[in-house]
């Protein structure tokens, strides 16, 4: 298996998982192999790196995707038969785009843009990135331009935070709770029926009034906006569960990152989403499959100075226990997803940083199984 | 500025991914070893802490980890009914019981950041809010990523200027105080030796500055011991095109490799050492199953000379 299979026929690749495993990179090396394959493919990103975003040529903030010239790629040696197109999110824009887009008048949209309550909501928020960035992908999505597009998460500790945090803005633009407590009117807000009232006098004395009242300016102003954006939230909906969406879980081989990419299919399972397969990034690889080393120090000493035998023999040792660690917990997760074993890509001598470094990463995402088996071999001996 | 653990409240921050709830540990074993009663208070509901140190106590009570080392996992809501119940009386009782408060409150940006900082707050005083609730000399917060994090930080201002008056206004402002005052709160940045979390650590404090804050320590997590030179390598090099036995291949290769890994490391360490000279401290690579007790440990005798 390897992610040109794992994507066939699909729309959307979402990849997913906790901080720090490297998933922008594989993200932009999944988009790069996709290209090469001849399709047309847009990768969306939060926050690369520098020098990724200029190998990608993402030096300037555009709120929409930017084509990566064939001619760069086959620069450093890669024949690209599609398009690779590449955007970094700028969260702040693309919520301005979105009331832009339902406003019923552009006076009104500035009123919204305007309003304090907004202005937190946009940028200050934890959640607005993950709101913003379903929302950008929907938006390039029903445009129909791209064949595929490989979507970045936010960088967040928890890898859920994408599923939870733009449920929670979405509620509240569609003004679930609040509409039960007070009905914005033209004259302000009115309590609905009697039984509300001690509870929003105790509502006011604990939140004191003003916010109330913002709130209550706000939702006046989204009006009708708010059947918009619940409208909105059902289909984005629909496309992140359509069968043409694919879940990628990418995690390192780390005890932490593992559990919460067994966590994550967890959630995926249960609400019905898509789940397509998972990378293990960095992976450390065990050349004698758990046998105990003992004997490396008495074969360098041949070759090699005592002490510098010694020192390397035991760097050898602290890697295979990393190997070793890395071999249980992708058994353990392999054995959480039910078949369908992982991905693996080793850890590289590099950060990837450069369309040189994709390149390599993307060769073992999309290695037949043997190929890569080999590859892995030679990294390694 | 007094030195951290002279400080009453810390936050630990820093890119995902990089060890802060075990650098939040490490401090935490280190003040507790200095006397200072502490509590190591998580946001993310995971009791990451509590796992670290093979523990499985109450999901929202304070758990002991250590002689004089607690942890507590703040959950919004829970924080609360408990913030109603002492604050707002039979009003608050009330309140905390309709189902529709909750769910505004919770759907209210920025709320649960809220709430959450206010139970820190309300951990750091020496007059605990909560009767009988023994008070910390040290807290330590384990603390939203970057990005999140400043977020984070700059709750209590934004609901202060949003609310102008009332409970929350007054309640943000104080907690705004709070965390301005360099003598009371700390901020210690958790990194690790590669391009986006060091880039990520300058940026926050560029992000901090323009609140008032500053860092005080950035703890530079996970570097690989420098274990051969220059010339070594060149020795290790040549026995690797000679090496036939596939032992020795891997045993060299690996040795080539990890050294390469340390050189990357080395350049990220030096961009971060100029910037932040000085609030550096360093933390060696853990080589391990996974990280338990007896690691956080070393990691704390490794942090006790440098702090």
């Amino acid at each position: 298996m390897n992610i040109a299979e794992l994507l066939d026929e699909k729309r959307v690749c979402i990849c997913a998982g906790s901080g720090g495993v490297g998933k922008t990179t594989v993200s932009a090396a999944i988009a790069l192999g996709m290209a090469a394959r001849g399709a047309k493919v847009a990768v969306v990103t939060i926050d690369p790196a520098k020098r990724l975003a200029n190998a990608l040529g993402l030096e300037e903030l555009a709120n929409d995707p930017r084509r990566v010239e064939n001619d760069r790629l086959a620069e450093v040696g890669l024949e690209v038969q599609g398009e690779l197109w590449a955007m970094m999110l700028d969260p702040k824009r693309t919520f301005d785009e979105l009331i832009e887009r339902v406003a019923p008048t552009p006076d009104r949209a500035e009123e919204v843009k305007a309003n304090r309550v907004y202005r937190e909501l946009s940028t200050a928020v934890s959640g607005s990135q993950e709101y913003t960035a379903v929302a950008k992908l929907y938006d390039l999505y029903q445009e129909h331009s791209f064949d595929l597009l490989v979507l970045d998460t936010p960088p967040s500790r928890n890898a859920l935070d994408f599923l939870d945090a733009p449920q929670r803005l979405s509620s509240f633009l569609e003004g679930r709770a609040l509409k039960a407590l007070v009905r914005p009117t033209g004259i302000g807000m009115r309590v609905l029926g009697r039984g509300a009232l001690p509870l929003l006098a105790a509502l006011r004395r604990v939140t004191g009034v003003d916010l109330l009242t913002d709130l209550g300016t706000f939702f006046q102003l989204l009006g009708d906006m708010t059947s918009d954006f619940s409208m909105r939230a059902e289909q984005v909906d629909k496309m992140l569960r359509a069968p043409s969406t694919a879940f990628l879980l990418v995690t390192s081989a780390e005890r932490e990152p593992i559990d919460e990419a067994i966590w994550f299919h967890d959630t995926l399972r249960r609400t019905g989403l898509p789940f397509a397969g998972a990378v293990v990034n960095r992976v450390h690889h065990d050349p004698f499959s758990g046998t105990e080393p003992d004997d490396v120090e008495s074969a360098l000493t041949r070759t090699l100075p005592a002490d510098l035998a010694a020192r390397v023999a035991q760097n050898f040792r602290d890697y295979h226990l990393l190997a070793r660690r890395d071999d249980r917990n992708i058994s353990r997760l392999a054995k959480a997803l039910g078949g369908g074993q992982p991905l693996l890509v080793p850890q590289l001598d590099d950060d990837v940083h450069d369309l040189e470094g994709l390149l390599h990463m993307h060769e073992y995402l999309f290695a037949p199984d043997e190929l890569r088996e080999r590859l892995i071999a030679e990294l390694v001996a | 500025m007094p030195a951290l653990l002279d400080k009453r409240l810390i936050f630990v921050t820093g890119k995902g991914g990089v060890g802060k709830s075990t650098v939040a540990a490490a401090l935490g074993l280190l003040a507790a070893r200095r006397g200072l009663r502490t509590v190591i208070a998580e946001l993310s509901n995971q009791e990451r802490v509590q796992r670290l140190f093979e523990k499985h106590g109450e999901r929202y009570e304070e758990v002991e980890l250590a002689p004089g080392l607690f942890t507590i996992s703040i959950d919004p809501d829970h924080a609360m009914d408990e913030y109603l119940r002492v604050k707002v009386g039979a009003l608050g009782h009330m309140l905390g019981s309709s189902r529709l408060f909750h769910a505004f409150t919770m759907a209210t940006p920025g709320m649960r950041e809220l709430l959450s900082i206010g139970k820190i707050w309300e951990l750091a005083q020496i007059q605990r809010r909560t009767r009988g609730a023994p008070a910390y000399d040290f807290v330590i917060v384990d603390a939203p990523a970057t990005g999140h994090g400043v977020g984070f930080l700059r709750t209590p201002q934004k609901f202060a200027d949003i609310a102008r008056v009332g409970p929350i206004a007054h309640q943000g402002r104080q907690i705004a105080t709070t965390i301005a005052d360099h003598k009371f709160t700390g901020v210690v940045v958790v990194c690790i030796p590669e391009e986006m979390p060091v880039n990520e650590t300058l940026l926050l404090r560029e992000s901090l500055a323009e609140d008032g804050l500053d860092l005080d320590v950035v703890v530079l997590n996970a570097l690989y011991p420098v274990r051969f030179d220059d010339d070594e390598v060149d020795e290790l090099e040549a026995a690797l095109r000679r090496a036939r036995s596939p032992l020795s291949r891997s045993a060299l290769s690996a040795a080539l490799s990890e050294h390469a890994r340390a050189d990357c490391q080395r350049e990220q360490h030096e961009r971060l050492r100029a910037d932040v000279d000085g609030r550096l401290v360093e933390l060696p690579y853990v080589f391990a199953d996974h990280l338990g007790p007896e690691q956080l440990e070393q990691l704390a005798d490794a942090l006790e000379p440098q702090l």
